[in-house]
């Protein structure tokens, strides 16, 4: 990976979604330096953040910076996170899950029906969250499956999951709304622990979880070389159907985790929960500075980017402003944060060779041969790794 | 929800016209004043024999998707109000938010040949032709909720007063908040983009004025109790001190509540809309902040029905002297409160 950001490859908008960094992602390897490596990687995004929060005291003032206020936006970020922190992992290993947003509303619903919640009442409330972890993690297996062992796209296996999902969760609830009786289940995920609410504690929870593993793991590494080349990583000795399938698992049980925080937020299940997260996370992910078509990402950038779409709502509505607005923010936000990112990391150098394979879109995108050629060295070793073009996204 | 057609040029005296003649179907009924209104839920009998059966007439019933708790009731009261009459065989099409699917199920109904059609359409407009095409092949249509382009195209239109729940949410804040032109007001609406969701807060506003009120804090959600839950909360942080809050839906209303729960505020006194059993519930119990919700009647196609059946068997509505069903038919939009909930409780959808 460190020639695109370093070679002169990394010239047109292709690769930029994250030409950055690749010296300090190296140096974290090994110094393993949990703030240095990450926030110098993301100082792009730590920038926008500072930004939005300085709008945020300027205009709102007291109100924005209340501490009641920042757990607020904490909390609303906790849901969207953890569900964004699974679609790292999927998004790092080459492929995409659309059927997030789906899979939450599905998980939310078998976890509130009457019959599991008359068995939550009889036994204990896990058993609403253990029905939604499983929810998610089976939906993710079929997912992983139909994927790895059926190869088909992922776009495709995943959309039809999202389809499916959201309509069963129609069907189980009839189309209605779930009202969560369990009191017990409720002020447990609804409360806090020492002023800090519940749900922002699984959040950081599940985002440290995720980075151990990311970071720190064989599986981790696995994933990076999967999503960088699944050729070299099969050649080297990974078994990356399989991988592949846990990823998606993966993604699933975040998806379970983000449903139980969910019905606790709202106090119900739905089977209109989670609608366009899939969007959301998939924004998240990237303005997370992770590529799109996998083989490099933090869970840093991406709880940045989650924090930074959640704080922009916030200061939004503390300025009574309208959501069309918002809407138009967002957009602008994702294209700023991406550009601000690659400019401080790289000392602004992506428009000094506008000339070299930046005729069309396609030619500078990671995958061209320029960047295989040198980047055939460390398949399992990290998130280098050769891609050649065609088999980057076929696991 | 639903989206009615907006036509601003004729906004203030249409409302004015749909209270009105809401006010001459449902007997000593006063703008705001809950009362037993005539065309809910099937309970009330005709004045004369229209009830008995007739001419077994075949009527063809499309609406959107029921992908919200008010839309379900809709179609759920519509195929209840059918069973009721002998004479009427109903058949529903499958609810549909894709325009094609539902111009090609009104296409069938009327090569089946039915002797009526109750359309909620999914966008009035686009709807348009195929209705009128329907009436000229002699099938009566009886539009629901969301207007059509043409006077051409259907018989009856029978429709919820969206500019007119802004206004009795307003007004009833007004009469709540009595004096004090420095009371906080908010606003919690559905989705922003939607005509009904502008002419709910454009009522809302405008009754609010007639007091010296006005709206301090708004914020849209998306009618879905997660986006509910996520507005009220920014909202909540956005106004330390809040006096009165409306907020337009009692789908998302739930998540709403759980948003006021959570933050530990109960300051203020919340309106709901629509008229969901779970709000009713809630301003039955008498414990939490709503205080009072605004009904969107779920019953319009139930009503749709029963007209579509009076025009295919050529009878009129027996309450008025006139020979014809009327062409057009507001309901009203009463406000509920601790008072009168038991007397619209029963007939609440659940969301």
């Amino acid at each position: 990976m460190s020639e695109q950001g370093t070679s002169a490859q990394g010239t047109s908008q292709g690769s930029t979604v994250l030409t950055t960094g690749t010296g300090k992602e190296q140096a974290r390897g090994h110094a393993g330096g949990f703030l240095a490596g990450p926030v110098g990687r993301n100082l792009g995004l730590v920038l926008a953040l500072v930004i939005l929060c300085v709008v945020g005291i300027a205009t709102a003032g007291d109100r924005f910076a209340d501490v009641d206020n920042v757990l607020t936006i904490l909390r609303l970020a906790s849901v969207i996170g953890v569900v964004s922190v699974g679609m790292t992992f999927v998004i790092i290993g080459g492929g995409i899950d659309l059927s997030v947003g789906a899979l939450v509303a599905l998980a939310s619903v078998w976890a509130t029906t009457l019959a599991t919640q008359q068995m939550a009442e009889d036994v204990h409330w896990i058993v609403m969250v253990f029905t939604a972890l499983v929810v998610g993690g089976v939906a993710g297996l079929v997912n992983g499956v139909v994927i790895a062992y059926g190869r088909l796209a992922a776009f495709i296996a995943t959309l039809a999951m999202l389809a499916a999902a959201r309509g069963l969760a129609e069907i189980i609830a009839n189309r209605r709304t779930q009202i969560v009786r369990d009191r017990d289940f409720l002020s447990f995920f609804s409360g806090d622990v020492l002023g800090v609410p519940t749900l922002v504690i699984i959040f950081a929870l599940v985002a440290v979880a995720g980075w151990v593993l990311l970071n720190r793991t064989t599986f981790g590494r696995r994933t990076f070389a999967v999503g960088g080349n699944a050729e070299a990583a099969r050649l080297a000795g990974i078994r990356v159907q399989r991988h592949t399938v846990k990823l998606y698992v993966l993604s699933g049980i975040c998806c379970g985790i983000a449903a139980v925080m969910l019905m606790a937020r709202t106090t119900t299940g739905s089977s209109t929960h989670g609608t366009l997260y899939e969007l959301d996370a998939i924004a998240a992910v990237v303005i997370g500075g992770t590529l799109l078509i996998g083989g490099r990402g933090t869970i840093v950038g991406t709880v940045l980017g989650v924090l930074i779409f959640t704080t922009l709502g916030n200061v939004f509505t503390l300025n009574n402003l309208s959501s069309s607005a918002q809407a138009v923010a967002r957009g602008v936000i994702i294209i700023l944060a991406v550009l601000l990112q690659q400019r401080v990391a790289t000392g602004g150098f992506s428009f000094r060779r506008p000339g070299s394979g930046s005729s069309s879109g396609g030619p500078a995108l990671p995958g061209s041969p320029s960047g295989a050629v040198s980047g055939g060295t460390t398949a399992a070793g990290g998130p280098g790794g050769a891609r050649p073009a065609a088999t980057g996204k076929t696991l | 929800m639903s989206a009615t057609r907006q036509r601003p040029f004729r906004r203030l005296p249409y409302a004015t016209v749909a209270l009105l003649s809401a006010g001459v179907l449902v007997a000593g009924c006063t703008s705001n004043t809950p009362e037993d209104s005539g065309s809910a839920g099937g309970g009330n009998q005709a004045a004369s024999d229209n009830d008995e059966a007739g001419n077994t007439v075949t009527i063809g019933f499309s609406a959107p998707a029921a992908d919200h708790g008010w839309m379900a009731g809709i179609t759920e009261a519509a195929r209840a109000e059918a069973e009721n009459y002998e004479d009427v065989e109903l058949v529903v099409a499958e609810g549909t938010n894709d325009v094609s699917t539902q111009i090609s199920q009104v296409e069938t109904f009327i090569n089946d040949g039915v002797d009526a059609i109750v359309l909620l359409p999914f966008d009035g407009a686009a709807m348009t032709p195929v209705a009128i095409q329907a009436m000229e092949a002699g099938i009566p249509v009886i539009n629901v909720d969301r207007e059509f382009d043409s006077p051409f195209a259907a018989r009856t239109t029978i429709l919820g007063d969206n500019y007119g729940m802004g206004v009795s949410a307003g007004t009833y804040i007004c009469e709540q908040l009595g004096d004090q032109p420095d009371a906080v007001v908010a606003e919690i609406a559905g989705i922003d983009s939607l005509p009904l969701t502008q002419d709910r807060s454009q009522g809302f506003a405008d009754a609010l004025s007639e007091c010296g009120l006005d709206v301090d804090n708004r914020v849209a959600a998306d009618f879905t109790v997660e986006g509910g839950e996520e507005a009220a909360s920014n909202l909540l942080q956005a106004a330390p001190q809040i006096d009165a809050l409306w907020n337009h839906d009692d789908d998302q209303g739930v998540g709403v509540l759980a948003a006021i729960e959570s933050a530990g505020r109960d300051e203020f006194i919340m309106v709901g809309g629509a008229g969901s059993a779970n709000a009713m519930r809630a301003i039955q119990e008498g414990n939490s902040v709503l205080q009072a919700t605004v009904i969107y009647p779920h019953t319009q196609a139930a009503d749709g029905i029963r007209l579509a059946r009076l025009v295919a068997q050529d009878k009129a509505l027996s309450d008025l002297t006139e020979v014809e069903v009327p062409r057009q038919i507001v309901l009203n939009a009463p406000v509920v409160t601790t008072d009168n909930v038991d007397q619209y409780i029963d007939n609440a959808f659940e969301s």
